[in-house]
């Protein structure tokens, strides 16, 4: 079947089957590969995306549900348009140390913006539990939840701009 | 995954009729129990129905003495609800605490009670509230409706449209988490009404059940010592590397506990 949806602020039309998972298609058919697939249970988080606005597990969600949708992976991710810069989350993540191998950080990045973006006032406690489904194996979460708490502050203060 | 046929339907009675004359097709809506399903191959439907399209299933009304919730409505939408928030906070609460945001913003209430797991959190909230499963074809009231194991009361073609909820004097639910997985190793819904007490527990067997002494000890008085010194058999209960049938029963006690505090404070 065909589907077109908005990728990444890009109009896109691809034909796919139907059993075909979002993450699948990012990875395998658009050279999306920062979207990443760390489980088969629904569980790691690591291929987290904003399906219109909302973060969802891309390896949990059929092709056909984007015909119409507005798709934003990591890669969509940035800073001030035409900056060439990371996105503030990004940027806090780099200054905080907030990941090591890096296998969790797209779907991190992707769930810590969605959280950021809904409440702008987070505390320590949203982040912990808005981070519930996205697992890391290697930072033990402090240093990701200093990141996520000062990538928030600093989208709210480019938002107060 | 194994190919299928995908179909969006966009009335009931034609999805009701996809659904009777494609053997072995299913119902697809939020995909969160179905998809892991069938990426590890333990079911391969030759068709999906898509429920997404269908107008009317999603969102939520108030009837004044009821609440009703459309079967394709997500968790996270009924966990932000201002009127559910309102007129019965305890099944908000009980929507907020499954499994993780990216969870409740693709899952529904439909599929969850359709699916029935027997550490599942809606059955609790819908059986402890006493609450009537509006089906394509029928009503079908709670008590009557989770038949153990993944089972339930709807007829092959038969698709659920939405739950309506009575709005209670006092509700609560209270659930330990099992670590891993976040279903509930034991979750119990509490819920007071003018004419008695109801208390729904899941995750402690093989589906949701109900605890009459606990009833009745709460009908006489609301208040969590009112149950303290109830325990419940451990026959039927749950025994599995999580959690041996003793601990699950004397969870339930302090999850029931918990669950009158909440609806109290
Ligand atoms: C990582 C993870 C953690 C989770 N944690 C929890 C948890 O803590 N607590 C909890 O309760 N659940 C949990 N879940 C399950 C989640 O709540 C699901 O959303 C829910 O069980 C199924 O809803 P769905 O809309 O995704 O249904 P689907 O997966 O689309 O469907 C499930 C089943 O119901 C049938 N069905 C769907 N809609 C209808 C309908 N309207 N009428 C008739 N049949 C229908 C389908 O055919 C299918 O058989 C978790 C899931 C995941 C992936
Ligand atoms: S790959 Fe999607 S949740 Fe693990
Ligand atoms: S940084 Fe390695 S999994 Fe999180």
């Amino acid at each position: 079947m065909q589907i077109s949806f908005t990728l990444n602020g890009r109009p896109t039309t691809v034909d796919v089957e139907p059993a075909m998972l979002v993450a699948e298609l990012l990875r395998e058919r658009l050279n999306l590969t920062g979207t990443h697939i760390g489980c088969d249970t629904s569980q790691c988080g690591a291929c987290v995306v904003h399906l219109d606005g909302l973060p969802v597990k891309s390896c949990t969600l059929l092709a056909p549900a984007l015909d119409g949708a507005t798709l934003l992976t990591i890669e969509g991710l940035h800073g001030a348009p035409g900056s060439n810069q990371l996105h503030p989350m990004q940027e806090a993540f780099r200054e905080h140390h907030g990941l090591q191998c890096g296998f969790c950080t797209p779907g991190m990045l992707m769930t810590a913006v969605a959280l950021a973006t809904e409440k702008p006032d987070l505390t320590e406690v949203d982040v912990r539990h808005g981070l519930e489904g996205n697992i890391c194996r290697c930072t033990g979460y402090q240093n990701i939840v200093v990141s996520v708490m000062a990538g928030a502050a600093a989208m709210n203060a480019a938002r107060g701009e | 995954m194994k190919p299928f046929a995908y179909h969006q339907p966009d009335r009931i009675p034609d999805a009701a009729k996809l659904l009777t004359s494609i053997e072995d097709s299913k119902l697809v809506a939020g995909g969160m129990t179905l998809i892991p399903t069938l990426k590890q191959r333990l079911a391969s439907p030759p068709a999906l129905i898509d429920l997404s399209k269908l107008g009317n299933l999603k969102g939520i009304t108030d009837g004044g003495a009821t609440i009703t919730i459309g079967a394709m409505t997500p968790h996270a939408v009924v966990a932000a609800s201002k009127l559910v928030q309102g007129k019965i906070p305890g099944l908000a609460a009980l929507a907020s605490m499954i499994g993780d945001p990216a969870v409740r913003i693709r899952g529904t209430i439909g599929g969850s009670v359709a699916n029935n797991d027997p550490a599942a959190d809606y059955p609790a909230g819908v059986l402890g509230l006493g609450a009537t499963v509006v089906t394509s074809t029928r009503e079908i009231a709670a008590d009557g409706f989770f038949r153990g194991l993944f089972e339930t009361a709807l007829e092959p073609g038969e698709i659920i449209t939405a739950i309506r909820f009575p709005v209670p004097l006092k509700a609560g639910y209270a659930k330990f988490k099992a670590p891993a997985s976040r279903y509930a190793l034991v979750g119990v819904f509490v819920a007071k009404f003018a004419d008695g007490v109801r208390v729904a527990v899941t995750g402690a067997g093989s589906g949701v059940f109900r605890v009459p002494p606990m009833e009745d000890a709460l009908s006489r008085s609301f208040d969590p010592s009112a149950i303290a010194a109830i325990k419940i058999d451990t026959e039927g209960l749950t025994s599995d590397i999580h959690a041996e049938a003793d601990y699950r029963a004397h969870l339930v006690t302090v999850m029931a506990k918990r669950a009158v505090d909440a609806a109290l404070s």
